[in-house]
């Protein structure tokens, strides 16, 4: 029962909870290589952007601008795809890379207002994701951005050997992820920055650096789910996915990240994604409306919360 | 002298002349009683709501399931007064309005006070559990006829005047109300004893408890008392707009906050004032009305407002952490 304990213990038999309950639901549909393939093409995109909240959640902050982010690189690739003509795929290396280079501008720009001019993660983020979907909107006077060349779709709607690309995208990011915060020096700083502040400056780390690091990262990684949307909708434009805010947040929180910092897993935010994907398509095919989906996400956050703070309070007596 | 300099009151205001000043070259005809009035009647549901974050930011938590509950409020009120008691006076339906805000608020007050959860999740989560309960169970469509008090406050007019050039301006009741709220939580704020208690939770909720104070009862108190808020709001809302529309609102929280923000709130709890929540409110609305005066094309109006919160946020923030390391 030890198994039980842990947070992502708990998960793995909600995942698998879940995915059983909508097999059973909806058993043709549900466990067709169809919905499977879809499935697995729809998550990656909001899966890299609670990667990127996770990551700042683990110092105790959070990134309000990810999806402000995600859009203005969209937009940015976008408009270098549709302005320059006749470049082959050449141009489609050159636009994601200048959207990752916006992705992490943004960070940075995230990261000295959190780390140098001290202000409180939610409010810099706030601030700046208004910023940044600001700069998208009066880019493109809040109109989608379409037209690609054919090999834009490649990142969002191929497959490599049968798996589709985003998917394989999600895992090498998350298995990156999952070894840069257990295996290296930064990750070690950056847990325990978010574990006690205080403790991490008497234990002379370079809190500034660590910080801007982490929302650098943040920023990156938005880029990259924005690239997924991008290339996924095959346009872009200044509100897309403006629900996935709550949902990174949401998806965070359910994978045990402790929103005050110091603890999270990554494969504990890889099963609270399945979970929600599970959940989202099987009640889609019940014909749940997009509205009770959000009602469902809102209650399943409040009460992953109020689990998880039960489980604590009761190791701490 | 220096800290009536450095105060986010002054900051704000210094920009609201500036502003005024700059739009005043540019189009001589923009300080008239019209612009004024269109500001006061943009500010009025805004107020009403940042009066209500003020008050959450003051005692240490953030809410940003407030336009839910606003949105909520306004569309089950129409809709039951519509059906049920349409003979109720208009300030029945604010009271209705009030009660049905404060019993969401309570749920807020439930998970945050008694459950012990961080605020901003739990209001992340009320926020789409109102909108998408009421969306899937209660309707989608816009109530175009609303019920007889709602439209007889929504005529309600203060001044009402022509213009020079003919145009019409006017001032409308719920200006009344929107002040009242401000007179009340200033009471509240600097004349009772729960007004002390909770700048006392802001401050440190761990010296609160130790000096007695019923921090759960407060922190309670304080979601309850934004939902009431909220509810006023969304029937005044309403009542302007003529129509109860279930997609009104929600979007509007972080602007909100931003105001509050602005009016030099800190987040961290503690500190905050109605004057400067009413100049940042000012200043939101300033931008959002009339930032084409000054040649900016409204598209740049998220980017204005983003740089205002930085800036407004950030400067204080800065000297703090310049101070902090001075005396180290």
């Amino acid at each position: 029962m030890k198994f039980l304990h842990s947070t992502e213990g708990r998960l793995a038999v909600i995942a698998a909870v879940v995915f059983l309950a909508m097999s059973a639901l909806a058993p043709d549909r549900f466990l067709s290589v169809q919905n499977m393939t879809s499935m697995a093409f729809q998550f990656p995109e909001f899966a890299i952007l609670a990667l990127a909240m996770t990551v700042t959640m683990l110092t105790g902050g959070i990134d309000l601008s990810v999806v402000g982010i995600a859009n203005l690189s969209a937009i940015i690739a976008a408009t270098i795809l549709t302005q320059v003509t006749g470049g082959g795929a050449g141009i489609v290396l050159i636009a994601f890379t200048a959207a990752i280079g916006v992705g992490v501008a943004a960070g940075l720009m995230n990261g000295i207002l959190v780390a140098n001019l001290g202000l409180p993660p939610i409010l810099a983020t706030l601030g700046s994701g208004l910023i940044f979907t600001g700069i998208a909107i009066a880019l493109t006077g809040g109109s989608a951005v379409m037209g690609f060349p054919d090999a834009t779709a490649w990142i969002g709607n191929s497959t490599v050997l049968g798996i589709p690309t985003p998917l394989i995208l999600f895992g090498l990011l998350a298995l990156g992820l999952s070894l840069l915060l257990t295996r290296t020096g930064f990750g070690v700083k950056l847990r325990m920055y978010g574990a006690n502040p205080l403790a991490a400056r008497f234990a002379a780390i370079n809190i500034d650096a660590t910080l801007i690091k982490v929302y650098v990262l943040s920023g990156a990684l938005a880029a990259i789910a924005g690239m997924v949307v991008m290339s996924r909708a095959n346009s872009a434009k200044a509100d897309y996915g403006s629900s996935y805010l709550l949902l990174a947040v949401l998806i965070a929180v359910l994978g045990g990240v402790n929103p005050y910092g110091g603890y999270g897993k990554v494969i504990g935010v890889v099963l609270a994604v399945l979970t929600m994907q599970f959940l989202s398509s099987g009640l889609n095919m019940v014909g749940v409306s997009n509205f009770a989906r959000e009602l469902i996400w809102g209650s399943l956050l409040i009460l992953v919360m109020i689990v998880n703070t039960w489980r604590a309070s009761g190791r701490r007596t | 002298m220096s800290t009536l300099w450095t105060r986010n009151e002054t900051l704000v205001a210094l920009v609201i002349v500036a502003f005024c000043g700059l739009a005043a070259l540019s189009d001589p005809g923009f300080l008239s009683v019209a612009t004024l009035t269109d500001l006061l009647r943009g500010g009025i549901v805004l107020g009403i709501f940042a009066v209500g974050a003020l008050i959450v930011l003051i005692s240490g938590g953030i809410d940003v399931s407030f336009t839910a509950i606003a949105a909520v409020t306004m569309y089950v009120t129409a809709m039951v007064l519509n059906a049920l008691m349409p003979w109720m006076p208009w300030w029945a339906a604010l009271l209705i309005g009030m009660g049905i805000g404060a019993c969401l608020g309570a749920i807020n007050g439930f998970l945050i006070a008694v459950m012990g959860l961080p605020t901003l999740i739990v209001t992340l989560g009320t926020l789409s559990v109102f909108r998408g309960f009421m969306l899937t169970f209660i309707g989608q469509k816009q109530i175009t006829t609303l019920p007889p008090g709602m439209r007889e406050f929504g005529r309600m007019m203060i001044v009402r005047g022509e213009n020079a050039d003919g145009s019409f301006y006017s001032l409308h009741a719920a200006f009344l109300v929107t002040a009242g709220a401000i007179v009340l939580t200033w009471f509240i704020l600097h004349r009772t004893m729960l007004g002390r208690q909770i700048f006392a939770i802001g401050g440190s909720v761990e010296s609160a408890r130790r000096i007695g104070i019923n921090v759960r009862g407060v922190q309670f108190f304080v979601y309850v008392y934004v939902g009431a808020l909220a509810g006023l709001a969304g029937i005044i809302h309403a009542s302007m707009a003529r129509v109860a529309n279930p997609f009104d609102l929600v979007g509007l929280e972080l602007s909100v906050i931003a105001a509050v923000v602005l009016g030099g709130a800190r987040l961290a709890g503690g500190h905050g004032t109605l004057t400067g929540t009413v100049l940042g409110v000012a200043l939101i609305v300033l931008v959002r009305n009339s930032l084409i005066v000054l040649g900016i094309p409204a598209t740049w109006q998220s980017v204005a407002i983003g740089v205002l919160i930085l800036i407004g946020t950030g400067l204080p923030a800065w000297q703090a952490k310049r101070a902090a390391a001075q005396a180290a």
